[in-house]
């Protein structure tokens, strides 16, 4: 957590939907330090409702929760609603299923309505980089 | 009732022979009611041993009628030919030599079965049918075998994500800690710290529940039986969860006779009440009721009723309950820890007693458990 200590982000509000308490809990943290405002939804339906009323700088999502796709179709709705919010998409899927995707090709993005996909073991460095790609401070 | 086809290879020198026979069986639908099917037949044919073993190297058969009497080989030699290179059919043997002789070297080489020459198209249709059966039964096993495996490969797979999430989650708790991320002020990292022992005992618990079930499932666990108080037993559970209980205000009351005894593993009934109590506690209102009844069961045994006031299921979530794995995730269960494998383990113990596990359930209103169990059998040590 090397910015840990930079709040240049001081005024952005960021939504992060996660179905861990606690994995919600570290990147809230984490984004606090940075200076982001975090809204915080722990289920599809609560990132659903947040998606629909706020007007975020930056999302993360988790790609399963209720369902096995509802990272998927948060991204999409936040998408649709606001094309040029950046969009993380945070997985665990790949270990387990052996099927892997990313969003860093424009074929992949076409149906992955994300900006960034990172794996559950988050890094913070790791998010810290893609932050500062997507978002201007 | 589903359609199956099988390939069936007739092996012949005599076109008559070989055509009439595929004509019969080209046209015929064998059903097999008890099987659920309706088996059709893709016929292809062979004039002799070379042209009938180059046929069944190429692609997968089903059925194979064979010649005995082919102008290259002797329907034998095919046979072995056949084992030698591990080809899986069953095999027909159609020989107008009816000797016994050579019935028993076919069989004793694999041939499931006889036709004698000149054979009627009745008597085509039934020694096929026979063989059918054959086919579909081992299909049906293989079957069966690829689904089991498959269930242990999920198994697995979700295993390895229920233990990486936590593991994850502590990493990060950790470097937390380590990059003092939250500053120089050793109370910032209580929650943390705090989070990350709570996520390790959930792994804990996981374990401890996945050997359970791997005990129950694979029938090694030495079981102690002998006569037991199930009302004893029953008390043991509730001293067990009386400190939680207290702690939010709920009342836990035992309705028994004085005594009921049963034949049963001491450890088995304490497992039994653990799970029943523990989740009676942990997904009810704080000032509620858990109430367990006792009542003999017919015929020997006992029915163990775990009422509670809690936030019950809705009934989509009441079909999903005994899954592994499955934790019932909505606003009211929001923090409450559990491993989702508490439920198999106790239905896995109710048939064990020859017994089950029965549930009913309204949202907002609570649920109630009821276990039935019999008797353990005098000699039931698996």
């Amino acid at each position: 957590m090397t910015d840990a200590h930079d709040r240049s982000y001081a005024g952005r509000t960021a939504l992060v939907v996660d179905d861990d308490p606690d994995v919600l809990e570290q990147i809230r943290l984490f984004l606090e330090r940075l200076g982001f405002r975090v809204l915080a939804g722990e289920s599809q339906a609560e990132g659903e409702a947040l998606v629909a009323a706020a007007a975020p700088d930056l999302c993360i999502f988790d790609l399963m929760m209720e369902h096995h796709d509802s990272g998927f179709v948060l991204a999409h709705l936040m998408k649709k609603k606001s094309p040029q919010t950046p969009v993380i998409l945070v997985t665990g899927v790949a270990h387990e299923t052996g099927y892997t995707f990313d969003a860093a090709t424009a074929e992949m993005r076409r149906w992955v309505k994300a900006d960034a996909v990172l794996d559950k073991d988050i890094r913070f460095e790791q998010l810290a980089a893609e932050i500062a790609r997507l978002v201007q401070p | 009732m589903t359609v199956e086809t099988l390939r069936v290879l007739i092996v012949d020198d005599e076109p008559g022979m070989r055509l009439g026979a595929a004509r019969v069986l080209s046209r015929h639908a064998q059903s097999l009611p008890e099987l659920g099917v309706e088996v059709r037949f893709a016929v292809e044919t062979a004039a002799d041993a070379g042209g009938a073993l180059a046929q069944l190297a190429a692609a997968p058969w089903d059925l194979l009628l064979l010649d005995y009497k082919l102008p290259d080989r002797t329907g034998l030699e095919v046979l072995d030919e056949i084992r030698g290179r591990g080809i899986d059919v069953v095999t027909v043997m159609v020989t107008a030599y009816a000797s016994l002789e050579v019935a028993v070297s076919a069989t004793k080489n694999g041939a499931f079965d006889f036709l004698a020459k000149p054979f009627t198209p009745d008597e085509l249709k039934s020694v096929v049918e026979k063989a059918a059966r054959t086919v579909l039964a081992h299909r049906r096993a293989l079957a069966l075998a690829e689904e089991k495996r498959q269930v242990r490969f999920q198994f697995i797979r979700v295993l390895a994500h229920e233990l990486k999430a936590p593991l994850g989650v502590v990493d990060s708790y950790l470097r937390m800690v380590q990059d003092r991320a939250l500053g120089d002020e050793l109370a910032a990292y209580d929650r943390p710290v705090e989070r990350a022992l709570v996520r390790i005992d959930g792994m804990r618990r996981m374990i401890v529940d996945l050997l359970d079930l791997t005990r129950l499932e694979s029938g090694q666990k030495r079981r102690d039986l002998a006569a037991v108080d199930v009302v004893e037993e029953a008390r043991c559970g509730l001293e067990g969860v009386a400190a939680a209980a207290a702690a939010r205000g709920i009342a836990a009351e035992l309705h028994a006779p004085d005594a009921l005894p049963m034949r049963a593993d001491r450890g088995e009934l304490g497992i039994v009440f653990n799970n029943l109590l523990t989740n009676a506690v942990k997904y009810n209102r704080d000032g509620g009721r858990v109430d367990l009844t006792l009542r003999p069961r017919d015929g020997g045994g006992v029915v163990i009723e775990v009422r509670d006031t809690g936030v019950g299921l809705a009934p989509e979530d009441v079909a999903r309950l005994f899954g592994e794995f499955v934790r019932i995730k909505n606003e009211q269960t929001k923090g409450i820890e559990g491993t989702g494998l508490g439920l198999s383990i106790l239905r896995k113990l109710a048939e064990l007693y020859g017994g089950d596990v029965a549930v009913a359930s309204e949202p907002g209103i609570g649920t109630t458990f009821t276990v039935t169990l019999a008797d353990a059998a005098p000699d039931a040590q698996p």
